[in-house]
């Protein structure tokens, strides 16, 4: 069972049909799962799931970065997580990485710079941030934009973090991070 | 929140306007009047209809006028989003997007610009799923326009139930039109929805067509009671 984590203002707002239903859309073919509000989550909560994914949210929303200590859990986390957007901005504070202005909407040319599982060459992806993240070394860079970096994953954990949004453009990249 | 709709007058722009109601608060609508028959932005046949669409929804309704000239046009939109920021104190505002990462992209830069946040409650939606939907919310959308092989004249001023959703999947199958209108095939106008304190009662139209393209444009329309 995969957990989708609704990162919106609120539970249940109108975010939820733009940030967090394409991905389902994404993933329904593949396995079951469920939607949950950050704000709702506990440990024992997240040990139920096989992996986890963080959706992103609203251009303007900056709710959920006020209340990183909402997602310590990530930090110990053991199963495989995909932060998309506001996501992968979370498990950058909780790995020691600070936010690093740097606004990018719409169709953006990505680089690889590192090889992973999940997208192999350079390809075009859309965004929809004012901020990215500053890498602690717990983090490794796997993608760049010509601003900031785009894509991160845990040195020695199955967590990922991308900028751009794959539940708009390259879902591929979400379908193989199932596959992990 | 308090929220805008841009809104067109078509199924999109009114089933998001339904679905940021349920979440939001409405509190006006934008429509942008385009000149320009080929802009991607905003062209839509029968965009007068909106006056009374605002009408039955009991809501303020800014209209601006535009040539419609690619980027020019988006100055346009800007001015109508900040009347209404200034008049209405709104917050944010919602559009019926759904596939268009050109039309998201440049609406997202102009919220971003005026600090206002912004929706897309149909974003990704299934094509098919979304012309249920219109029809389970009990909108009443007929075709207005048509612009793609095979569709003709005979589909104008058809109401969009059941069995039209069948033929349109249909024609995706065989021709890979987009069932919902999202390339453009189809234009469509609401004459009823659950939000309208009356609905659209059409007088007198015209049919304009040229092969498989054509639109149904309404001349004359009033309120009645539901």
């Amino acid at each position: 069972m995969i957990l989708i984590v609704d990162m919106n203002y609120r539970k249940d707002s109108v975010g939820y049909y733009e940030f967090v239903l394409p991905i389902a859309s994404s993933i329904k073919d593949l396995e079951e799962y469920t939607i949950r509000h950050y704000s709702e989550l506990s440990r024992t909560d997240i040990d139920r799931y096989s992996r986890i994914i963080l959706s992103g949210n609203a251009l303007e929303d900056k709710q959920v970065l006020t209340q990183i200590e909402d997602f310590a859990w990530v930090g110990t986390c053991e199963k495989p997580v995909l932060g998309i957007c506001a996501g992968m901005q979370a498990i950058g504070l909780i790995f020691g990485s600070p936010l690093k202005r740097c606004l990018e909407i719409g169709m953006t040319v990505i680089k690889v710079v590192k090889r992973n599982p999940l997208f192999f060459s350079s390809f075009k992806a859309y965004e929809l941030h004012s901020y990215s993240i500053q890498p602690s070394e717990e983090l490794d860079v796997l993608a760049e934009s010509e601003k900031c970096p785009q894509a991160v994953k845990h040195k020695k954990k199955e967590i990922y973090g991308v900028l751009f949004h794959p539940e708009v453009r390259n879902r591929e990249i979400i379908r193989r991070f199932m596959d992990l | 929140m308090r929220f805008a709709v841009l809104y067109s007058g078509g199924k999109d722009s009114m089933l998001a306007l339904l679905k940021a109601a349920e979440k939001e608060e409405v509190i006006c609508l934008i429509s942008m009047i385009s000149k320009n028959k080929e802009s991607y932005m905003f062209h839509t046949p029968n965009i007068e209809i909106t006056k009374l669409q605002a009408r039955a929804l009991e809501l303020p309704l800014i209209r601006r006028l535009t040539e419609g000239k690619k980027e020019e046009e988006l100055k346009d939109l800007r001015e109508a989003i900040r009347r209404a920021e200034e008049k209405f104190k709104i917050e944010g505002v919602v559009t019926g997007a759904v596939e268009s990462v050109y039309q998201a992209e440049r609406i997202q830069k102009i919220c971003h610009e005026l600090r206002l946040w912004c929706f897309n409650p149909l974003w990704k939606k299934d094509q098919e799923e979304l012309l249920e939907e219109t029809m389970r919310k009990g909108l009443k959308v007929i075709i207005s326009g048509v612009f793609a092989y095979p569709l003709d004249k005979s589909w104008l001023g058809k109401q969009i139930d059941k069995e039209m959703i069948g033929k349109l999947v249909a024609l995706q199958q065989e021709y890979g039109i987009s069932p919902s209108g999202e390339g453009g095939e189809i234009e469509t106008t609401v004459l009823d929805a659950p939000l309208f304190k009356k609905r659209i009662e059409i007088m007198d139209f015209n049919v304009e067509s040229d092969g498989n393209s054509g639109v149904f444009q309404i001349r004359k329309a009033r309120l009645t009671e539901k």
